[in-house]
């Protein structure tokens, strides 16, 4: 994630990011293909959107193995898998690390959360949320927390993408122009997935999306592993011999994050931000909405972890294929810097076919992610804010969708033109933030409201709002925003906190006022509602079911 | 269900008692099956993985000890984790399917009974 932070601003155009600039039109080719097919998909998906539950949720049609790779196509962004190949690549052992955290998290997700979720909820994280306590407060809270969420992973998503153009399309990376047009494309495109196909089409692209990065992923790392003997050890050896004087330290932890014991405690606060976020990232909660049982939500978790791991693994070849066949040198100095390692190496490797190939699958899964982040943030507010806060619920279903509708749009706007103004700016800080504000205003009142019959409205409260503050809080003042040539604001100097991640404080921080303004609460919440919320998210008793068609 | 997921309404469920159904044994016994899995093993692999990330972090040399060729311990720990994840995943999903998905299926099948015949009669 970090490495998207790695896009230069000024590269000179080396051997082969040159040679791959002439095979452009290949890439766009084949994107095109990609857009047109899903288009097709898309089209076809939304003639069955009646219903709140058809736009929000699919029908709760899909079954567990295709919303796993749905689930597998909205996590693999651009930054796991064009950030990881490089991060591995450049910083060798400490990239790897990086995969271990976004895999283990979902265990969180299968164990905790996902099943008991699908029982309990309807169509947004809020539902489960305020399901217990005082709706209007908590769900004002839940819903802030998602469009939270939504907003910084989606600037995270765009303005990577204008980033990426330079490296994709064979634009000059100084082109900013060119990237904002191309950023406006995506976010049209995005806007049309998701007005018209809902949750089923959206849930469709990431689908397609994800089988096409898993198996050109596939493809290169049969092809890498091939040329050293299927031997991993001669692959590592490899790239260490590549990479010339102090290669060994490829193979080592601390390359990345070793250097200081800021540093190493800034890397403890990512990895708990990872682990913890994943399961509380408005998004991923959403996708278990789209099918029938909680059974199929169990499913849907174990497809999307077996996925998620195998590509993972394909891209610890992919990383060391990179840094033996190509090298960090040649890799930092192409455009579009650590992020150019994978499209590198599949144009060493496949020459310009597999480039545009993987190039437009790069391309896809900016789409797909952001397409599920923009119905998330839809349905939170139409679901969440209108309906139930400012109409009270006395709206009926078809002004919802109504309502949500608009707000994709309006969300679309507001993404392109985010996108464009932070294009350039140094913001891939905003993907861990976002795992940081999932992990510290989500999950704790998650787990509580699920596992502990006395938590009230007040821990809720506290909790959400607490963990939300203090993360950003902590952001604004840490080296990410100011105080260095590296940070998003160079000029000025105010991080008084170390750490480029929050999550080592603010984590705890909200589990503790989680905790804290439930026993200093004199208020009890209702018996019958908790009870009934326990016996609904163990036994499925009066959850939603699919609606026929 | 209403547009909140307060109001039951239209739903099978609101006729349920659900403070006498949550305090009978069968439910207790179910409560009790899930949490004493889930718990323990969520802080197991919680506790290993921030084993692993504090020997990555603090224990460098221990982590680059090569065992086979050039295959250190730091790339062995780090591809358990992958082999841990997926052994939970299959152990939980086992565990699900033989003592869990029987009793929540046979207390909702209990409570949701006659309206299952019903719609299955339309």
């Amino acid at each position: 994630m970090s490495a998207l932070a790695a896009v230069p601003q000024l590269v000179p155009m080396a051997g082969l990011g040159a040679q791959m600039k002439d095979t452009a039109w290949v890439n766009i080719l084949i994107f095109g293909l990609f857009v047109a097919i899903t288009l097709v998909v898309v089209f076809r998906a939304s003639r069955n959107n009646k219903t709140a539950a058809d736009y929000y949720a699919a029908g709760r049609s899909f079954t567990g193995p295709q919303n796993g790779t749905a689930i597998a196509g909205d996590y693999l962004s651009a930054a796991s898998f064009l950030g990881i190949c490089g991060a591995i690549a450049i910083n060798g052992y400490d990239g790897f690390l990086y995969s271990v955290g976004f895999l283990v998290a979902w265990l969180v997700a299968l164990l905790l959360v996902a099943e008991l979720l699908r029982n309990t909820g309807k169509f947004t994280m809020a539902d489960v949320l305020s399901f217990r306590l005082k709706q209007r407060p908590v769900r004002i809270a839940a819903a802030t927390t998602t469009l939270m969420v939504c907003f910084f992973y989606l600037l995270a998503q765009m303005a990577g993408a204008g980033g990426l153009v330079s490296l994709l399309l064979g634009l000059d990376s100084k082109d900013k122009l060119g990237q904002a047009v191309v950023i406006a494309v995506v976010g049209a495109l995005m806007i049309v997935y998701v007005l018209i196909g809902g949750m089923k089409g959206t849930t469709w692209v990431q689908i397609i999306k994800a089988m096409l990065l898993i198996a050109g992923a596939a493809v290169m790392t049969f092809i890498v592993l091939a040329m050293h003997g299927f031997n991993l050890s001669t692959l590592l050896d490899a790239a260490v011999t590549k990479a010339g004087d102090g290669g060994a330290a490829l193979l080592s932890p601390g390359k990345a994050y070793g250097a200081t014991g800021t540093s190493k405690l800034d890397f403890i606060s990512l990895a708990l931000a990872l682990v913890l976020g994943t399961a509380a990232l408005p998004h991923v909660l959403m996708r278990f909405y789209t099918v029938p049982t909680a059974k199929e939500a169990r499913r849907s978790v174990v497809w999307a972890i077996w996925l998620i791991g195998i590509f993972y693994l394909f891209t610890l070849v992919l990383g060391y294929g990179a840094g033996a066949l190509i090298g960090s040198k040649e890799i930092l100095a192409a455009p579009g810097g650590v992020n150019a390692a994978a499209p590198l190496l599949a144009f060493v490797i496949g020459g310009p076919v597999l480039l545009g190939f993987i190039s437009a699958v790069a391309f896809a899964t900016i789409l797909a992610v952001v397409a599920g982040l923009t119905i998330t943030a839809a349905a939170s507010f139409a679901h969440d804010i209108y309906t139930n806060v400012i109409a009270k619920g006395e709206v009926n279903p078809k002004a919802e969708v109504k309502v949500a509708r608009r707000t994709v749009v309006v969300i679309g706007i507001v993404a392109i033109g985010g996108g464009i103004l932070a294009n350039g700016q140094n913001v891939a800080f905003l993907v861990a933030l976002a795992f940081a504000v999932a992990a510290s205003a989500n999950l704790p009142t998650i787990l509580y409201s699920l596992f502990w019959k006395r938590f009230t409205t007040q821990g809720a409260l506290w909790s959400m709002y607490g963990g939300l503050a203090l993360a950003i809080i902590l952001i604004a003042f840490s080296p990410v925003v100011s105080g260095n040539a590296k940070a998003m604001i160079p000029g000025a100097d105010f991080a008084w906190f170390p750490l480029a991640n929050p999550g080592l404080v603010s984590i705890p921080a909200a589990f503790v006022l989680g905790w804290l303004g439930t026993v200093l609460d004199k208020t009890k919440e209702s018996r019958t509602l908790q009870a009934e919320m326990e016996v609904r998210s163990l036994t499925g008793v009066g959850a939603e079911k699919a609606t026929p068609h | 269900m209403g547009s909140t997921a307060h109001s039951t309404s239209d739903d099978p469920a609101l006729t349920v008692d659900f403070v006498a159904e949550q305090a009978t044994d069968e439910f207790q016994n179910l409560r009790k099956r899930h949490r004493s899995f889930v718990f323990p093993l969520a802080i197991g692999f919680l506790l290993w993985y921030f084993a692993y990330v504090l020997l990555a972090d603090y224990a460098h040399d221990f982590m680059s000890t090569k065992v086979w060729g050039s295959i250190n311990i730091g790339l062995i720990l780090g591809l358990l984790q992958f082999v841990s994840t997926f052994g939970i995943t299959t152990w939980y999903v086992s565990y699900a399917n033989r003592k869990l998905d029987p009793a929540a299926e046979k207390i909702r099948s209990r409570l949701e009974g006659p309206l299952t015949k019903e719609e299955a009669a339309k």
